[in-house]
């Protein structure tokens, strides 16, 4: 029973990052880290071996909250205020960052099924779906254009290594919880902040024109 | 086998005469093509003869040369292969007859002296059991057909696509030669025989120079490059065979060899199914964005290549997985598509040879509405493109299901660890089948069907018989073998029998629905007013055939969608000028001085006499 | 052997009622009371009745289009399966010969398209090419889902024994999104195409079969009513499998099963927009990819 929840759950998470790579509307993709971030914190209480479940829920609602509501809302303002247009407009081509996708989850599952885990883990899936969301995190930085969608792709990564942490240890969530948390926090702001001053600066948030911040030989 | 051993002798004997008497370019065609069909006629009858009597018939003659020995076999596979080279090139010999003779006087009787070498060779390569004479006759083969393909020699295109095609086979066959050096270094002897004890090289590295040098004689994405230029250069009945069958022979070379390879490990598989499944949609995408209709058939070429190597992959995986079912599923099918795909890609090319010689151009945007003109020639192509697409009920659906039935059998029955190469195989057939659909849609609309894309008026008509009756015979084979399926596979391998009936029965119920409805409607229009008006073109007064769909915005949908892998670089263009650069600072060894080179010669026979001697 | 022969005595009868019942659903949501239900049979004999309008560009090939496409798809209904019995052909790998089969429908309608030289004909054929070579991988990879958690390789014993999906239902969900996404893309339902509009700039079936008349157009039409059948048939089959019930019970629930599949259909072309001709692709390429995951997750 639990087993099934969590297949689901992490089914549905593998879900939500085909749909980031293939939506076109960055309010989408913004929904979709939101929706994302309510997951892992339902998928955290599941995996949770019993005991301490108060301190458990604590830290699911906080992730939730955090990742689920405080970071989608920092990241819609920043979307709003750098007056950026709503599409996304990738190097790669919807289709192709899809078929790509598809190669990464093969990747990701092969990899999964050759890593020598604990067994405690009881759902073959979730290893193989964290993987899969950090190729997709990586993948997002690099083919889309927007700072803010490179951000997007920052939190897809970092989410994916706090579905590896809770998968893996059991014992002290609080450790990987606390740590993630934090740099994902750290870097929202921070990001927040520059995008702002940066659009502010330029006009402009389109990465590939800022590369021409870069020195030219004298 | 003395039959086969014959007609072998005979194609070189009538290439010389074709050489020889070549004062008139009709009598040296009618000497060689006549030639090169009847000995092709008989060397089929007798290739049939041993493939249905099941007989394996060899001989032996000892030969002077250091562990060579003249040993051929006729055995089954051989059996299969000789059927398909002499039955091919005959019917590609009688259309050369035609379609050379409007062409250049002077040179008939060298063309059709390397067109007899080339079967002949090919012939050879099929039934020599001993490394020494194989790789003569495969060198045979390459010079024979580089000769071909650059007959029309003053386009500097020709010759570019010429070089490039001799450079490709020659570092193909070091890698053979490295293959059998090994091999006989750890068994002792040269002949296929002695391959069987072989233990001694690590066998992977011995399949991967038999996969990279077989490759490049097939056309295996990375292998590939040399296709797309020849195969289109080379007048239309040498692309046929080319296409149709050369390439095969490096197929024939990969399933003769690796079991002399030892247990396949899995790894092997996976490594053709993965350069099989690439090949195939490399192949296709790129075929899908030519304009002329010899690449665009030359790339398909690659593509059915990897169909046919997915399938041996499957059939490696079976072999080391141990699961017999899955194994035969996988080698009928490569083998059965072996076949398909000479049938059909011949047909193609002689098709678009007829096309190409009438309308004077290669490029597809160029024609239209030829079917009118050029009925007979366009039904066959018709045939041809349902037939490579893999559609029932023609021959391509009935390998490319074997090799789907493999594939899911795969997933059914082993463990789900290895289930990832059959995955790939069958995702990347649905891939291949429904963009094969679309190229060959596109090649067939835009060559025959709408209204001619050209205003001036050109004197289209259809080809003449010799040109005719070859791509009939092989349109009709092409429903044939769909037939023959069982009834062949199941002399050959009883375990097939079941599924390969089933399709035949649904192929024959679809035509029998199929020709009850065009009677129904006959019946039914049979009273009643059927007239003729211009098309519907929604209210638009001034419709021109310019405004018809070309064969580049057809196919743009996706290929504006798959733009990142066609446009990938060249990737061998770095290495050749990395290599250039470095060969650049030994030019001056070749100065042109005859006494120098003498000098040379004479200095390293002194340096190896001293070097063993002393 | 008889309930196969009712099944597919239904199979040809009741296939334009589907189509009926999609556009009564469409005119109800509409707030319209919409043609009859039975307005594709009033369609057909009439159709039927006519004589021919051929263009002079066209040849034997635009002719013969809409007689391999029901061909072909007629064939094709010989091998699904209804209600959890066995279909009247079936054999290991009965799907592939179905697939391709609907691929030559498809061939054949697309070359009829390009025959009569019309530029709106060939956008058609273009896009329609295009789209179902994405969409066949999808197709193909859900059945091989179904087929590991059967263990069986014929239409008739996948979607016949009940399976176990058990604590594997996402990759049942998994399996009935894409096959859905698939039957809504091969029978130019929304989001895919919208049957009902006539702008060149939106058409892809549609305008396809523009220059057809008479007895063509009938059986372009009853071919197209019955490719909506056969691919219904197999997504009850294999979201409701009705194996171990009494034929008759099985039979009669598998038709309130399409019937209501056809409402269902209805719902989401009046609830949805016909998606941006750019957005098709990955809709498609994602129906693929979620079969994969389907396929990963649904290990025995």
């Amino acid at each position: 029973m639990i087993l099934q929840a969590i297949d689901t759950l992490v089914v549905l998470l593998i879900l939500t990052n085909l749909l980031l790579l293939g939506t076109n509307r960055l309010n989408g993709c913004i929904r979709m880290i939101a929706f994302q971030g309510f997951l892992l914190g339902v998928l955290a209480i599941f995996l949770q071996t019993p005991g301490n479940p108060v301190h458990i829920f604590l830290l699911a609602a906080g992730s939730m909250i955090l990742k689920g509501v405080v970071f989608p809302w920092l990241l819609s303002r920043a979307l709003r205020e750098a007056h950026v247009r709503r599409e996304v407009d990738p190097f790669v081509g919807f289709t192709l960052s899809l078929i790509a996708g598809g190669a990464a989850l093969a990747v990701a599952v092969s990899l999964g099924a050759r890593l020598p885990l604990p067994e405690a883990l009881g759902s073959t899936l979730v290893f193989p779906g964290a993987l899969f969301m950090i190729f997709v995190g990586f993948f997002l930085i690099v083919s889309r254009r927007t700072a803010l969608s490179q951000v997007l792709g920052y939190l897809v990564l970092e989410n994916g290594i706090y579905l590896c942490g809770i998968a893996l240890i059991h014992d002290e969530p609080v450790l990987i919880e606390m740590g993630v948390l934090l740099d994902v926090f750290v870097a929202v702001f921070i990001m927040g902040i520059m995008i702002f001053h940066i659009q502010r600066e330029f006009d402009h948030i389109e990465t590939d024109q800022l590369a021409t911040l870069k020195d030219v030989e004298p | 086998m003395l039959i086969v051993l014959f007609s072998i002798g005979f194609l070189l004997a009538t290439g010389v005469c074709a050489r020889l008497f070549q004062r008139t370019a009709a009598g040296s065609t009618r000497i060689g093509a006549a030639g090169a069909a009847a000995g092709c006629a008989v060397g089929f009858m007798a290739g049939l003869r041993a493939l249905l009597d099941g007989h394996v018939e060899s001989l032996r003659l000892p030969w002077s040369i250091p562990y060579a020995s003249f040993f051929i076999r006729l055995d089954a596979l051989s059996a299969f292969f000789l059927c398909l080279i002499f039955g091919i090139s005959a019917l590609c010999a009688l259309y050369g007859a035609e379609y050379l003779s409007v062409e250049r006087d002077h040179e008939t009787g060298g063309s059709w002296f390397f067109f007899n070498a080339l079967v002949a060779s090919m012939a050879m390569v099929v039934l020599a059991h001993n490394a020494v004479l194989f790789l003569i006759a495969w060198e045979m083969m390459s010079l024979a057909s580089f000769f071909l393909v650059t007959s029309e020699d003053e386009d500097p295109a020709v010759r570019q696509a010429g070089r490039s095609y001799l450079i490709a086979t020659h570092l193909g066959t070091t890698f053979l030669f490295a293959l059998f050096v090994l091999l006989g270094r750890s068994t002792g002897t040269l002949d296929f025989d002695g391959f069987g004890a072989a233990a001694g090289a690590p066998s992977t590295l011995l399949f991967l120079l038999a996969v990279t040098g077989f490759g490049v004689k097939a056309g295996l994405v990375p292998f590939h490059v040399w296709l797309p230029e020849a195969h289109p250069a080379a007048p239309s009945h040498v692309s046929a065979v080319m296409s149709g069958v050369m390439i095969k022979t490096g197929i024939y070379g990969l399933v003769r060899i690796v079991p002399y390879l030892g247990w396949p490990s899995v790894s092997w598989g996976g490594l053709l199914i993965g350069l099989g499944s690439l090949s195939a949609v490399w192949g296709i995408l790129q075929a899908l964005s030519q304009q002329d209709i010899k690449r665009l058939l030359a790339y398909s070429s690659v593509e059915n290549i990897g169909i046919i190597t997915m399938g041996l992959g499957v059939w490696l995986l079976g072999v080391s997985l141990g699961s017999p079912a899955l194994s035969l599923l996988g080698l009928a099918g490569a083998l059965l598509h072996v076949l398909n795909h000479a049938v059909f890609k011949s047909l193609l090319f002689l098709g678009a040879g007829a096309v190409v010689r009438q309308s004077g151009t290669r490029r597809l945007d160029q024609m239209g509405g030829l079917l009118k003109r050029m009925p007979w020639t366009g039904a066959a192509f018709l045939i041809g493109a349902a037939a490579v697409s893999g559609l029932p009920p023609l021959n391509g659906f009935v390998s490319e299901f074997l090799i789907y039935l493999g594939a899911y059998r795969g997933i059914l029955s082993l463990p789900g660890a290895s289930h990832w190469p059959f995955i790939v195989v069958i995702a990347a057939l649905a891939l291949v089948g429904g963009l094969a659909a679309l190229c060959f849609t596109k090649a067939f609309g835009v060559i025959f069907l709408g209204s001619p894309r050209r205003d001036r008026e050109v004197s289209l008509h259809e080809v003449g018989p010799w040109m005719r009756w070859p791509m009939a015979i092989l349109a009709a084979s092409c429903a044939f073998l769909a037939v023959a399926a069982p009834w062949t596979m199941a002399r050959l391998w009883p375990g097939l029998l079941g599924p390969l009936n089933d399709v035949v029965i649904t192929a024959l119920g679809f035509s029998a629905i199929a020709l009850a409805l065009a009677g129904a409607r006959f019946w039914l229009l049979s009273g009643r007013s059927v007239e003729t008006a211009a098309t519907w073109g929604c209210g638009y007064p001034l419709p021109t055939s310019r405004m018809q769909y070309t064969a580049s915005s057809f196919a743009q949908p996706i290929v504006s969608l798959f733009w990142l892998p066609l446009r990938l670089p060249n990737l061998y263009e770095p290495c050749w000028r990395v290599g250039e650069r470095f060969l650049k600072r030994f030019r001056w060894l070749q100065h042109g001085r005859v006494q120098l080179y003498v000098l040379y010669i004479m200095v390293t026979l002194i340096v190896l006499m001293v070097w063993k001697l002393g | 052997m008889i309930m196969a022969t009712l099944h597919l005595f239904m199979a040809l009868t009741l296939s334009p009622l589907l189509l009926g019942i999609i556009n009564r659903t469409k005119a109800l949501f509409a707030g319209r009371t919409g043609q009859p239900l039975l307005q594709l049979y009033y369609d057909l004999a009439k159709l039927l009745r006519k004589g021919a309008v051929y263009s002079r560009t066209t040849t034997w090939v635009f002719r013969a289009g809409p007689v391999i496409g029901l061909a072909s798809v007629l064939m094709a209904s010989a091998l699904v399966p209804f209600g959890g019995r066995p279909s009247l052909l079936s054999f290991p790998g009965d799907f592939l010969v179905l697939a391709c089969l609907l691929g030559l429908a498809r061939f054949f309608t697309i070359l009829a398209a390009l025959d009569t030289g019309s530029s709106f004909e060939g956008m058609g054929a273009s896009r329609e090419a295009a789209f179902s070579a994405l969409a066949e991988p999808a197709l193909l990879l859900s059945l091989a889902a179904v087929a590991l958690r059967s263990g069986r390789l014929s239409l008739s014993s996948m979607l016949v024994s009940p399976l176990a999906w058990g604590h594997l239902a996402p990759a049942l969900w998994l399996v009935a999104a894409a096959v859905f996404v698939v039957l809504l893309a091969e029978n130019a339902r929304v989001p895919v195409d919208d049957p009902a509009t006539h702008l060149e700039l939106t058409m892809i079936h549609e305008v396809m079969v523009l220059d057809h008349s008479g007895p063509d157009l009938a059986f372009i039409l009853y071919g197209a009513a019955l490719k909506l059948w056969i691919l219904g048939a197999v997504w009850v089959g294999i979201v409701a499998p009705f194996g171990g019930m009494n034929p008759w019970t099985g039979t009669l629930f598998a038709l309130a099963a399409i019937l209501g599949l056809a409402v269902f259909i209805g719902v989401i072309e009046s609830l949805m927009a016909r998606l941006r001709l750019s957005r098709i692709p990955p809709l498609l390429v994602g129906a693929g990819v979620c079969a994969l995951l389907a396929l990963l997750v649904a290990r025995p």
